[in-house]
């Protein structure tokens, strides 16, 4: 409802107070004097009055006369307009005129209806530091002009790839959280990304790297709860118990990949990523081989150090970790800030008995690492090769 | 709505013959499509001259207002309905200047 006013109105600030006392009324008066008959349309009524009020109080004459024409000349919106205008919030929100961090915390605001502060504490921010950044983005959106329009055709793909790249920030914080002060799995993001990459694929149902999306969260989050022990520590993918592993999202998930390579497109990065993992979730083993191709063709599209390392750690699945050490050799330059490099070094230097060189390895992921559960694991398998 | 384009730049007349070529094509479409409104190519900002005529008698100081490793070389103004359309735009005014550009918009007339 929030979208469908803002974009009558073309101001968030107006839409959202308006819903807010349109809801706050409900509140009050639906217990005592009985709902109405069409609840959904007193709603809307109701706040679209609220939103004019609003206007008028605050507009002067000339601006008044202009909002007032503005609002009465518009027809009311056909049913399907509602899920156009969501859309229209969401490309909005997600617009690559705002920084990365100002689109996080919009989208969590006005598509996904969370308060300013439980979206601070989600990152870890004061909440004055999380409503001045999503004010600002307001700002931004009004005073420079950005448009509540669905992108043209021919932008459409880098578009929604940029409101993919939101919700998997959004997800991947969820799924492992970044701070040490945080839980290590932070349920209430993931599944707040899940539910917006369900909204969007509902939206855009023939957009492939959006069901990509939604099948690589979906089969992400399936292993959830096997992922960290009762004693706090994360548990790697191989160690799982995979009885705890959430069958039904698995499904789901492996419905999704197929749906994609029945489409017979070539697939993008999400789509690869969600092929991976359905991989990894298949049967009692990964098939590694597999899991290998599917590397080669993200590298071919992404070749970032961490999709290398990536891809690095499935070649010594295969070809046992001497292949995979020689591979990760060449990313040192990059990678020797990141934690997860040095994990992966520390596994395989430890596999190979280079005992010396593993911890020294366990060290610096331990030292880099961010994720409580991740220091935990990485804690115990270096002091584990202290008792050898 | 109006947008100010500065053309950001870190060297002094850099411009070649072939980006004036390629910005008097674009300045062309800016026209054709409704969008033009101004534009020019700024001399070096050490020849600017700051003003302040606050006082009873007006102060002027050689050099320019900042001084920064980037500044305008250059700007456009133009009309557009939204940011959308100007960053379309200007993405290729951008190529065709061969800089980075800076969009930000005029405040409304009231």
């Amino acid at each position: 409802m929030v979208a469908t006013l803002a974009k009558r109105f073309g101001n968030l600030d107006i839409a959202e107070e308006g819903a807010a006392e349109a809801f706050a009324i409900a509140a009050e008066h639906w217990p005592a004097d009985g709902v109405p008959p069409n609840p959904g349309a007193w709603i809307t009524t109701t706040a679209t009055r609220k939103a004019i009020d609003r206007i008028r109080r605050e507009s002067t004459r000339d601006a008044r006369h202009r909002e007032a024409q503005l609002v009465y000349g518009t027809q009311p919106e056909p049913l399907g307009a509602i899920d156009d205008d969501r859309l229209r919030l969401i490309f909005t929100c997600c617009h690559p005129a705002l920084a990365m961090d100002a689109r996080v915390a919009l989208t969590l605001r006005m598509v996904g209806g969370l308060n300013v502060a439980e979206i601070a504490s989600a990152f870890l921010v004061q909440d004055t530091t999380m409503g001045a950044r999503i004010t600002r983005a307001k700002a931004k959106i009004a005073a420079a002009g950005i448009p509540y329009r669905l992108p043209a055709a021919e932008d459409l793909p880098r578009r929604v790839s940029g409101v993919l790249a939101v919700l998997f920030l959004i997800f991947n914080e969820g799924y492992l959280a970044s701070s040490p002060d945080s839980a290590p799995v932070r349920e209430e993001l993931s599944a707040e990304a899940i539910r917006l990459a369900r909204m969007l694929h509902q939206l855009l149902p023939d957009d492939g790297e959006t069901t990509g999306m939604l099948g690589l969260m979906l089969l992400t989050d399936a292993r959830r709860s096997a992922r960290v022990s009762s004693d706090g520590e994360l548990v790697p993918l191989a160690e799982q118990d995979r009885g705890q592993w959430d069958a039904v999202l698995i499904a789901e998930g492996h419905a999704l990949v197929r749906e994609r390579l029945a489409s017979g497109v070539t697939p993008g990065r999400y789509q690869l990523l969600a092929a991976i993992n359905a991989v990894h979730t298949d049967g009692d083993s990964p098939d590694w081989t597999q899991v290998v191709a599917l590397y080669d063709q993200l590298v071919r599209l992404d070749g970032s150090p961490i999709v290398r390392l990536n891809r690095a750690i499935a070649v010594g699945e295969r070809d046992g970790p001497e292949a995979a050490l020689a591979l990760t050799d060449a990313l040192e330059p990059e990678l020797r800030g990141y934690h997860a490099y040095h994990a992966a070094r520390a596994d395989l230097l430890r596999r190979v008995g280079r005992t010396a060189a593993a911890r020294g390895a366990y060290d610096a992921a331990i030292i880099l690492a961010g994720n409580s559960a991740e220091i935990a694991y990485l804690t115990r398998r270096r002091d584990e090769m202290r008792r050898d | 709505m109006q947008y100010l384009i500065n053309v950001i730049d870190s060297r002094s007349n850099s411009g070649t013959a072939e980006e004036a070529v390629a910005i008097d094509a674009f300045n062309e479409k800016l026209r054709a499509g409704g969008h033009w409104v101004f534009a020019g190519g700024l001399a070096d900002p050490t020849v600017s001259t700051v003003i302040d005529g606050r006082g009873e008698e007006p102060i002027f100081t050689d050099g320019p207002f900042v001084e920064a490793k980037e500044w305008a070389a250059g700007l456009w103004v133009i009309e557009a309905p939204d940011l959308d359309v100007a960053l379309k735009l200007m993405a290729e005014g951008s190529k065709a200047c061969n800089r980075r550009l800076e969009v930000r918009p005029l405040l409304p007339e009231r």
